[in-house]
């Protein structure tokens, strides 16, 4: 096959690299399979310009191997790296595509420019056509498809999927030269070639507007001139002028080379009133632009054209045996074929293998029509007014808790959100913040102060009582038993409240649980502790952490097997719970400071007692 | 997309309001262009334009229609009362309009009937048809040409042979001088400055506004000044994005006679709903051959081969599906197409063509889906009115959407022949036709 430096009217061979413009991975990809199987040993994608991204690189396949394509946010600096690159393949929109064309072609290196987009304003695709025209170079487009070279070099999209590509044996050259407006047409007229002769040579869709940068003539007239190419198929559209050119060039012998052409819509003598076929330039305007004139036209200067598109492909048999017949055409045998393996997510989906997954997840699933929140759809949350109790406990527990557990729930999260600016958590928080630090980082800062010490007594307390009690101790031996291992009992005492002084959000709890609960052993269990200790000292009562704590592994037993209630405590639920109440808190003081827009808080010194020596 | 027209009050607005931002157009134009849909509403209109009842009127319909004085379809010199009477008369009831007529007036075609719905009403311009004048601006490939007459009117004749010519090319502004060089030779030596003025205002606008075409016939040129009486233009309705503002609040007017029907309407209406395309138009409710074919392209091809193949007459309608519509959208089209093709028996029962060329993206067993919905959902009707079904199609997954129509035909008992990429693509058009 010729190399473009051999001859002139050749846009594309073998070695033909292209700019993409725009970030089109999946346009690179195809390409670069197309080159796969077309045995290219370089990729025909030199770089991708991204203009409203930044520099960097795409990781496409070539084949089996895996290559980076670099990414430019300038197409400047991409022909200033890239200075081989001679086309350039225009996937930005409508609005852009006419700049960066512009642009394109004042590079002294890109010779031909395909403009995908559908919708650019006539006015600038004549001046794209006119300056391109003034430099001798070549646009192909604009709303195209693009177009391809057998086995040598493929525009974006053209060709659809890769199995197509073989079975209409795009991946080497034939003989046939083609052109056509539409390019979703095109697949199938290079399935309608590769039936009926040896193969396309090269196809390209010059697209549907009105004013396409380059013409069906064009093209004939460059085909005429590629001397591989040895008969020439054509598919034209009513409307415009575009096949009369076509018929002047025939007339004056400018293609001499056998056409086989049709002009689609002869149905448009069947509206009563003028119609916009799909393409802008399908239009009818007087009945020279008729599809039956210009048939009729091309037959008389000397197309071969069928009586209906019926007869297409069989008229571009007859030619190519003809062709071959007079030894114009020798059949060349086939190539030997590289296939592209299979992807893998298209190996998937079509159930052909199986892979372990990494990560499971039997919460929640969000790749339906609807998220689902265990086996219910986010919808049933809000008709059944499940609460942020019921979505904890269908994502903590799988379980949707019955409604006196979820409202149990949402009050253990209104008790733990917040307890004042002084205790660690939140005072962590408002130094953060005070510091300039932003909200994760603030509340996180206050977050991380909670453990043994702070906030850790509700999944403490529930343990312990719990150990006691299935241990069978009696709530003295129990209070026994911690004093001597020197252990507080987690849950028990606080720093103000006492037995004359309860603590009203105790009390609300306890109430709650005696009255609702199915069963609240573990709390009547620590109540008869309570009056152990509290004989000793009255401010060793049970406090919030613990009734909250000793509440919920009662609930949870309610609810679920003693095996699997243990086990989501012994998991950390209960600190859950605690983490997520009180970080409502943290917010609050994080937000709370920013409103008041404290400054640096820097501890004084003489609250530091420094001791040196 | 693509080069659309106008209505004539939008343009006449448009040349009245902005033609003096491109250079003195040397025009005379006053904003007085009024767009009424019936009497009742140009008689609201009396109290905000005063001049309704100063000044006599010329009143038109506006709908893209030619030879609107051959069709008697201009009043001229009225009073706005007999302007509201006129157009409660010929909006009464549907009209018929011929596009060509003999030397004696007499229509010689069967016309176009359809309703009136848009007028202009516009000021009564006294003149002397000596002082008619034809202008027109045509986009072509290699920019634009001008071409000017220096009689114009109704009978104008031929224009493109008689009119003098220039061809502006693509990005280029053409002067004064040049205009009056190149059009004006055969022009009154008084009249040359001021239609050169005018030109060349007009030529700017018409640039930088995006026109595709303009026609002024008659524009008359008399005492020094400019006046366009009728015009048509069209907009490159692409440019949207630059030239929307200045266009103001315009629409696209949809030709005279094309009123859709209620299952082309709901169609139209499916097709504003998503991205992909849905087109619906009916040529022959009675018809036998009955097409749902997938792409802009192909789905014209198949008409032309029923055409082609000299069933034209039985061709009922013309429609396409692409850019890959949702199963939902495929069904509910497939479902419109359907029912209007059980309504009525025919001797020789119907055909209906699934067909499409080889697709480049689309899945194609998963738009066969909705089909497939609608199909089985009319199984009863399909069957009653001696249905048979012929599929053509290729592109991703081919093979799975063409083994569930098969599949399909035996479950509902009804004919579906299935052809993939190895028959040529509107062979099912002969099967089916020659078939029966």
């Amino acid at each position: 096959m010729a190399l473009v430096k051999e001859n002139p009217f050749e846009l594309f061979d073998a070695t033909t690299q292209a700019f993409i413009y725009n970030n089109q991975t999946v346009a690179t990809q195809r390409m670069l399979d197309f080159d796969y199987v077309s045995g290219r040993s370089t990729p025909s994608v030199a770089a991708i310009i991204n203009p409203t991204g930044s520099d960097g690189f795409a990781k496409v396949f070539f084949g089996r191997r895996e290559v980076l394509i670099p990414i430019y946010r300038s197409l400047e600096r991409a022909a200033e790296q890239h200075p081989g690159v001679d086309v350039m393949i225009n996937f930005a929109s409508f609005r852009s595509a006419a700049a960066s064309t512009m642009e394109a072609l004042d590079l002294p290196q890109i010779r031909t420019v395909a403009v995908i987009a559908e919708g650019v304003p006539e006015r600038r695709s004549k001046l794209m056509a006119a300056k391109a025209r003034a430099l001798g170079k070549t646009i192909i487009g604009p709303a195209t498809v693009g177009g391809i070279k057998a086995g040598c070099f493929k525009i974006g999209n053209t060709g659809g999927t890769i199995e197509n590509i073989v079975e209409s044996k795009l991946h080497r050259p034939g003989s046939v030269g083609f052109v056509s407006k539409s390019g979703g047409l095109s697949n199938e007229a290079y399935n309608t070639i590769a039936m009926n002769t040896d193969g396309l040579y090269e196809g390209i869709a010059i697209g549907g507007d009105a004013f396409a940068g380059s013409t069906l003539v064009d093209h004939l007239l460059r085909y005429e001139r590629i001397p591989e190419i040895k008969m020439l198929v054509c598919l034209g559209e009513l409307g415009g002028a575009g096949e009369y050119e076509v018929v002047e060039a025939l007339e004056q012998g400018r293609i001499s080379k056998p056409l086989v052409m049709w002009v689609t819509g002869t149905c448009a003598k069947a509206f009563k009133t003028e119609v916009q076929f799909g393409h802008a330039g399908a239009k009818l305007s007087g009945d020279r632009e008729s599809a039956d004139a210009k048939n009729a036209a091309l037959r008389a200067a000397g197309a071969i054209v069928p009586d209906s598109y019926d007869d297409y492909g069989d008229k571009i048999r007859e030619t190519y045996e003809r062709l071959v017949a007079d030894g114009t055409i020798v059949p060349a045998p086939e190539p030997e074929e590289r296939s592209i393996p299979l992807d893998f997510a298209k190996a998937v989906k079509e159930g052909m293998i199986r892979k372990p997954a990494s990560f499971i997840s039997t919460i929640s699933d969000d790749r339906g029509e609807e998220l689902m929140y265990g086996d219910l759809p986010i919808t049933q949350v809000f008709e059944r007014e499940l609460g942020v109790g019921g979505v904890l406990s269908v994502l903590w527990f799988k379980r949707l808790l019955p409604a006196y557990a979820t409202k149990f729930i949402e009050m253990a999260l209104m008790v733990t959100a917040d307890h004042g600016p002084a205790v660690s958590g939140a005072h962590n928080t408002i130094v953060a913040t005070r510091a300039g630090k932003d909200l994760v980082s603030s509340v996180v800062s206050g977050m991380l102060t909670i453990g043994p010490r702070f906030g850790g007594a509700v999944d403490g307390a529930a343990q312990m009582f719990s150990d006691a009690y299935d241990r069978g101790l009696t709530p003295q031996q129990f209070v026994d038993e911690m004093k001597r291992k020197g252990v507080n009992i987690q849950g028990i005492g606080h720093r103000v409240k006492s037995v004359h002084n309860p603590d009203l959000r105790v009390s609300i709890i306890k109430a709650y649980a005696l009255e609702h609960f199915r069963s609240s052993a573990l709390l009547a269990y620590a109540l008869e502790v309570e009056k152990i200790t509290t004989a000793k000292r009255n401010n060793l009562i049970l406090n919030v952490d613990g009734a909250i704590g000793i509440a919920f592994a009662d609930m949870l037993r309610s609810e679920m097997p003693r095996e699997e209630a243990d086990r989501y405590v012994a998991l950390g639920a209960l600190n859950g719970l605690f983490v997520l109440g009180r970080t409502i808190g943290l917010i609050g003081h994080h937000l709370d400071q920013k409103r008041l827009k404290q400054g640096l808080y820097r501890h004084p010194w003489d609250d530091i007692a420094y001791l040196l020596d | 997309m693509a080069q659309k027209a106008i209505r004539e009050a939008d343009g006449m607005h448009i040349l009245a309001t902005r033609l003096y931002d491109y250079g003195d157009a040397m025009c005379e134009l006053e904003d007085r262009f009024l767009s009424v849909s019936s009497g009742a509403e140009l008689a609201a209109l009396r109290g905000e334009h005063p001049w309704l009842a100063q000044v006599p009127l010329v009143v038109k319909p506006d709908q893209l229609i030619k030879r609107r004085g051959k069709n008697g379809l201009i009043l001229t010199g009225a009073t706005v009362d007999q302007a509201i009477a006129w157009i409660d008369d010929k909006t009464r009831g549907a009209v018929t309009i011929h596009g060509r007529f003999d030397d004696d007036g007499r229509p010689l075609d069967e016309g176009t009937t359809g309703h009136l719905r848009h007028f202009l009403v516009e000021p009564h311009m006294t003149h002397d048809p000596a002082d008619e004048c034809y202008l027109a601006i045509v986009s072509n490939r290699d920019g634009d040409e001008i071409l000017y007459h220096h009689r114009g009117g109704v009978d104008v004749g031929d224009v493109d042979a008689e009119a003098a010519r220039m061809q502006v090319p693509i990005g280029e502004t053409p002067t004064r001088a040049q205009i009056a060089r190149a059009l004006l030779v055969d022009t009154p030596q008084g009249k040359r400055a001021c239609t050169a003025g005018f030109i060349e205002a007009l030529f700017k606008l018409y640039v930088d506004m995006n026109f595709a075409y303009l026609e002024i016939n008659p524009l008359v040129v008399a005492g020094g000044k400019v006046t366009p009486l009728d015009l048509a233009a069209k907009l490159d309705s692409t440019a949207d994005f630059e030239s929307a503002a200045k266009w103001g609040d315009l629409e696209f007017p949809t030709p005279f006679g094309r009123e859709p029907s209620p299952e082309e309407a709901y169609v139209e209406e499916l097709d504003a709903k998503t991205g992909a395309s849905l087109k619906l138009t009916v040529l022959n409710p009675e018809g036998r051959v009955w097409t749902m074919v997938a792409g802009g392209g192909a789905s014209v091809i198949f008409a032309d081969t029923i055409t082609d193949l000299g069933f034209m007459d039985e061709m009922a309608n013309y429609g396409e599906y692409s850019g890959d519509p949702s199963e939902e959208f495929t069904y509910l089209y497939a479902k419109t197409v359907l029912d209007l093709m059980t309504r009525t028996q025919h001797p020789d029962g119907k055909v209906l063509l699934i067909g499409g060329g080889i697709a480049n993206f689309t899945d194609v067993a998963k738009t066969f889906k909705g089909i497939i919905r609608a199909l089985r959902e009319y199984r009863e009707r399909l069957q009653a009115y001696g249905v048979r079904v012929y599929v053509r199609r290729g592109g991703p997954n081919y093979r799975e959407g063409l083994r569930m129509m098969r599949q399909l035909g035996e479950e509902l008992g009804v004919p579906i022949e299935v052809y993939g990429p190895e028959t040529h693509m509107t062979k099912i058009v002969s099967i089916a036709l020659k078939a029966g």
